[in-house]
C-alpha cells in the first residue's frame, strides 16, 4: 500500500501542539536523532516527527489525525529492538510510549499485574517480587525493554521451554486502533469468546495496534534453581545430550548451548571458570520445588555423564550459578570485545539438527570469510550466531548480510524458521519469501487491512509486498542451489 | 490414516463456485457447541483427513492431520512417556484435534500447563479461496509473520478448514495425587488461588458439591512432599475424578440444563446466582447450571472480570457467545472476510453475524 500523506510537517506538529505537551511534539533533527534506529542499528531513518503522548486519550487522537490524512505511525517503546522493527518511516510519526512508565497494580493473589506499555520488563520482576513472584519472560534485554514492546515482538527469553513465551504470559491488553479506536482484547479470564486475537496481536510488530495496557500473569518464585555445567568435545555429542535430557522426562528451566568460539570468548570476559578446550558448552537449569531439583540435578549429571561430557559442574550456591550464567549472559559483548561489530542473526531448528546447521554454518564462515560464534537456547531451538566483522572494512557488511541470509535459508531448509524472537522489521522482511509463498503472504497483508485499512500502522515492516519476492526468491536459489521455498512447503 | 487434504479442497473450491455454504465436522462430538448449525449448508468431513504426520519425541513436537482422534494421539505419546498437557475433553471416542483447536477446548491443568492454543506451534488450513495455507512452523520459537495459528483458536472453523497441526507435547510426570477437602465457596476462591500462588508442582485444583480437589503432579519426592505440607486427604481414586471433570462426564455436566460457561478473574467472587455452580483452574473457569438470559450472565461476567458464554443446552438459534464491542465486531467482520471472503465456512455458528 502506498502511503501520501496529505498534510505537512508543520501542519502536523501544530495540530498535536494543540492537545500534547509542546515540549513532546519534537520536529528538529537534533532532538529526533536518537529515533533513528532501534537496536539494529545498521538501518536508520529519520522520521518527520516525534510525538510522545501522556494519556490515552492523545494516543486516540495521535492515531485519528494520522489516520485521516494517512501519515504513517511507528510506535516506539524503549527501541532495544533487533530487527528495526521501530525504524522510522521518513514520512511518519513516531509515536514513542516513554512516557506511559508506570506499574499500575500488582495482585498477589490474583498474581497478575496491570502495566503501561512502557513499564521495563525486568521493573515488573523486581516490583513482584515482594510477594514471591516473578514476571516468566526475559529477553537478555530485561533490564531496558519495555512490556509493550515484548508484546509486539512476542519476546521470550532463556526459559521458554518451560514457561513460555509473551503470548503465554499475558491475559488482555488494552490498544488503540488505527482509527483511533480504544479496545481490550482478552479478559481477566484465561481465555476468550471467539477468535484469539489476543494471540494475534503479540508478536504483530505494532502494525495491527498500539498497546496503551497489558495485563501480564505472574509465577511464585520457584523455591530453587541449580544449574549444572557440561563440556562436550564436539557439537554434535552436544546437542545429542540436549535432547538427551529432555528425552530423559527433565523440562529444565533454560538450557543453553555455546559452541567453541563463544565459550573461549564468554569465559574470558566473564572468567566463569568454562572449560576453554570444550567444543560445545551446555547450561541446563533445573528449578523448582527443593525435593524436585535435588531428584534432578542428579539425573542430569548421571545423563551428561552416559551421553560422553568431558566435564559435568553443579552450582552449589547461588554465587556460583550466578557466575556460571554470567558467561552465557555476556556473551554477546564478550564476542563484542573480539571483533569491531557482530551481527546477530535469530533463526529457529529442530533441536536434532543442531550439529548439521553448525556444521555448514562452519562451513560458510569459511566461504564467506567471516567468523561466527553461536550461542543458542538449545531447549527451544532458537539459534544466536554471531557473525564478526568490521564495518569500517568496505563491503563487508554486505557480505555479513549475505551470510545471515544464507543462514536464514538453511533454518528454514531443515524444518525451522527465520525469526525465533526478534522478529522481522525491516532486517528479515526480505527473507519473509523463503519461509512463506505468496499466497500465504498475501492472507498476512489482507490480516493487515482487517486491522489498519489505510496501512498507516508501521508500514514497510513485517510482511514484504509481493512484487519483491519472487525476485528474492530466484537470487536465493542462484546462490544456494536450492530451491528453499519447495523444502519449506514441500 | 488418510489424506484427504486433495478431495477437501476440491469440495471448498467446489463450494465457492457454486455459491454454497459448508459445516466443518470433525468427529462430530461437538455439534452442541455454538450456534446451531446452518441447515441449509453442506457438511465438509475433515474426519477422514486423519493420521500422525510427523513425531519426534525428543523435540517434544507432533504434527497431525487434523481429523485425527485425540484417542490416536494420546495413545501414540503414551508410548513415548508423553502427553498433550492441556487434557484435551473427549466427548466420545471420536473427537479429533481440529475441533479441539477449534473450539478452544482444555482440560483442568490449563492454568499451570496452558491450553491447546498455548501448545500450538503451527497449522495448515484451507482458506475460503481454496488455497492451501501454512503458518507457524513445528518449532517452539517463531515470531514469522502474525500469528495466525493460535487466531484460529476458539474461532470455531470460521476463518477456515484446519487441516494438520503441529504442537508441542510433554512428557508425562512421574507422580501424580489428589488432595480433598471440605470447605465453603466463600472460602475456596481465596484457598485456591493462595495455593496456586505457592512454588509447589500444582497442576488442577477443583471445587464441587462442597469439596475442593487439588492435584500435585510432578516429581515423586516433590508431589509427597507438598502433599504433607498441604492439608487434605489423599483421594484414592484421584485420576478417575479428574478424567470426569476433563471429558465433562461427572454428573454436575449431565442433563438438560442449559450449560454456562464463565471464563473470569481467578479471584472474583462466586456470581451471586442460585443453582448448581463447578469452579475450576482455581478460580478462573466457572460453570453454571440453569436457565438464564445471556444479558444477564454477561453482567456477572463483567463484574467477575470476565466473558460468559451459553456452553450447551438453552437458545442455541440467539448469541450464545459474550456481546462484542463494535470495534471488534468490526475487525473479526474484517477477518473473516479476509480469510473466508464468501462467507462459506461455518456460516453463523460463532456469532449471529459472522
Amino acid at each position: 500500500m502506498t502511503i501520501n500523506p496529505k498534510v505537512s510537517k508543520a501542519e502536523l506538529a501544530e495540530q498535536f501542539r494543540t492537545f500534547i505537551d509542546p515540549d513532546y511534539v519534537i520536529t528538529d533533527d537534533e532532538t529526533m536523532k536518537p529515533y533513528e534506529c532501534d537496536g539494529m542499528s545498521m538501518y536508520c531513518e529519520m522520521p518527520l516527527l516525534v510525538v510522545l503522548p501522556e494519556t490515552v486519550e492523545q494516543v486516540q487522537r495521535v492515531m485519528r489525525i494520522c489516520n485521516d490524512n494517512a501519515v504513517p505511525v511507528v510506535a516506539r517503546g524503549a527501541g532495544t529492538g533487533l530487527s528495526a522493527g521501530a525504524m522510522p518511516n521518513k514520512e511518519g510519526v513516531v509515536l514513542s510510549l516513554a512516557k506511559f512508565n508506570r506499574i499500575l497494580d500488582i495482585d498477589p493473589l490474583a498474581r497478575t499485574a496491570s502495566l503501561q506499555p512502557g513499564v521495563r520488563n525486568l521493573a515488573i520482576s523486581e516490583e513482584a517480587a515482594q510477594y514471591g513472584l516473578y514476571y516468566g519472560p526475559d529477553p537478555s534485554s530485561q533490564i531496558a525493554c519495555t512490556i509493550g514492546g515484548n508484546v509486539a515482538e512476542n519476546s521470550g527469553g532463556v526459559h521458554c521451554l518451560k514457561y513460555g513465551l509473551t503470548v503465554h504470559n499475558i491475559l488482555s491488553v488494552e490498544m488503540v486502533t488505527a482509527e483511533g479506536e480504544l479496545v481490550t482484547v482478552g479478559s481477566d479470564g484465561l481465555d476468550s469468546c471467539g477468535m484469539d486475537l489476543l494471540a494475534l496481536m503479540t508478536g504483530s510488530e505494532g502494525l495491527l495496534g498500539v498497546v496503551t495496557e497489558v495485563k501480564v500473569k505472574l509465577l511464585p518464585k520457584p523455591e530453587v534453581a541449580q544449574v549444572v555445567m557440561a563440556g562436550f568435545d564436539s557439537v554434535q555429542k552436544g546437542g545429542d545430550a540436549v535432547g538427551g535430557i529432555i528425552a530423559h522426562g527433565i523440562i529444565p528451566g533454560g538450557l543453553e548451548m555455546m559452541d567453541g568460539h563463544a565459550i573461549i570468548a564468554a569465559d574470558d570476559f566473564a572468567q566463569a571458570g568454562y572449560p576453554r578446550d570444550a567444543k560445545a558448552l551446555l547450561l541446563c537449569e533445573v528449578d523448582g520445588t527443593e525435593e524436585e531439583v535435588h531428584e534432578h540435578i542428579a539425573e542430569a549429571e548421571e545423563v551428561f555423564r552416559k551421553l560422553g561430557a568431558t566435564s559435568v559442574r553443579t552450582s552449589q550456591s547461588e554465587e556460583e550459578r550466578e557466575l556460571l550464567w554470567k558467561g552465557r549472559k555476556s556473551a554477546f559483548p564478550a564476542v563484542g570485545r573480539i571483533s569491531p561489530d557482530y551481527y546477530c542473526m535469530d533463526g529457529t531448528i529442530p533441536r536434532r539438527e543442531i550439529a548439521r546447521v553448525l556444521t555448514e554454518m562452519e562451513k560458510m564462515s569459511e566461504e564467506f570469510g567471516l567468523r561466527v560464534a553461536n550461542v543458542f537456547h538449545a531447549g527451544d531451538g532458537n539459534l544466536h550466531p554471531l557473525i564478526l566483522f568490521d564495518a569500517n572494512v568496505p563491503g563487508e557488511f554486505e557480505r555479513t548480510e549475505a551470510f545471515g541470509s544464507s543462514i536464514l535459508s538453511l533454518c528454514v531448509e531443515v524444518g525451522g524458521c527465520i525469526t525465533g524472537e526478534h522478529g522481522v522489521g525491516v532486517e528479515k522482511v526480505r527473507q519473509m519469501a523463503v519461509q512463506f509463498n505468496d499466497e500465504e503472504l498475501q492472507q498476512f497483508h489482507d490480516v493487515k487491512a482487517a486491522f489498519d485499512p489505510k496501512g498507516i500502522l508501521n508500514p514497510g515492516k513485517g510482511v514484504p509486498a509481493l512484487r519483491f519476492c519472487q525476485e528474492y526468491r530466484s537470487l536465493e536459489y542462484k546462490l544456494h542451489k536450492h530451491d528453499h521455498t519447495e523444502a519449506a512447503h514441500g | 490414516m488418510a489424506d484427504n487434504l486433495q478431495t477437501l479442497q476440491e469440495q471448498v473450491l467446489h463450494a465457492r463456485d457454486g455459491g454454497h455454504k459448508l459445516n466443518i465436522v470433525g468427529g462430530g462430538t461437538k455439534a452442541f457447541m455454538g450456534r446451531a448449525a446452518d441447515q441449509d449448508a453442506g457438511t465438509l468431513n475433515v474426519g477422514e483427513h486423519t493420521g500422525i504426520v510427523d513425531y519426534h519425541p525428543v523435540e517434544l513436537v507432533l504434527t497431525v492431520r487434523a481429523g485425527t482422534t485425540l484417542q490416536e494421539i494420546e495413545a501414540t505419546l503414551a508410548e513415548e512417556g508423553q502427553a498433550l498437557h492441556f487434557e484435551p475433553p473427549h466427548f466420545g471416542e471420536d473427537s479429533t484435534i481440529g475441533g479441539t483447536l477449534a473450539c478452544n477446548l482444555s482440560g483442568p491443568a490449563r492454568p499451570w500447563a496452558g491450553s491447546v492454543r498455548d501448545q500450538v506451534l503451527g497449522v495448515r488450513l484451507i482458506n475460503g479461496k481454496g488455497e492451501h495455507l501454512r503458518f507457524g512452523g513445528q518449532v517452539m520459537k517463531n515470531v514469522a509473520g502474525y500469528d495466525v495459528s493460535r487466531l484460529q483458536a476458539g474461532a470455531m472453523g470460521t476463518l477456515g478448514v484446519l487441516t494438520e497441526i503441529s504442537m508441542k507435547v510433554m512428557p508425562k510426570p512421574a507422580a501424580i495425587l489428589t488432595l480433598v477437602q471440605e470447605m465453603a465457596v466463600d472460602e475456596v476462591i481465596h484457598y485456591m488461588n493462595s495455593r496456586a500462588a505457592e512454588p509447589k508442582p500444582i497442576t488442577a485444583a477443583c471445587w464441587l458439591e462442597g469439596k475442593v480437589y487439588l492435584r500435585l503432579s510432578g516429581a515423586s519426592s516433590a508431589v509427597e512432599a507438598t502433599a504433607q505440607k498441604w492439608s487434605g486427604d489423599v483421594m484414592e481414586n484421584g485420576d478417575q475424578f479428574w478424567r470426569q471433570i476433563q471429558d465433562m462426564g461427572h454428573e454436575f455436566f449431565t442433563g438438560d440444563d442449559p450449560l454456562w460457561r464463565f471464563s473470569v478473574g481467578s479471584t472474583a467472587a462466586n456470581p451471586k446466582l442460585d443453582g448448581p455452580w463447578l469452579i475450576d483452574w482455581a478460580g478462573s473457569q466457572r460453570w453454571y447450571r440453569g436457565n438464564a438470559e445471556l444479558k444477564q450472565m454477561e453482567a456477572l461476567a463483567k463484574e467477575a472480570g470476565g466473558q460468559v458464554s451459553l456452553f450447551r443446552g438453552g437458545d442455541r438459534g440467539g448469541e450464545v457467545m459474550q456481546h462484542q464491542p463494535d470495534a471488534l465486531k468490526g475487525i473479526q467482520r474484517r477477518l473473516k472476510n479476509s480469510f473466508d471472503p464468501d462467507g462459506i465456512f461455518n456460516p453463523g455458528r460463532l456469532y449471529s453475524w459472522l
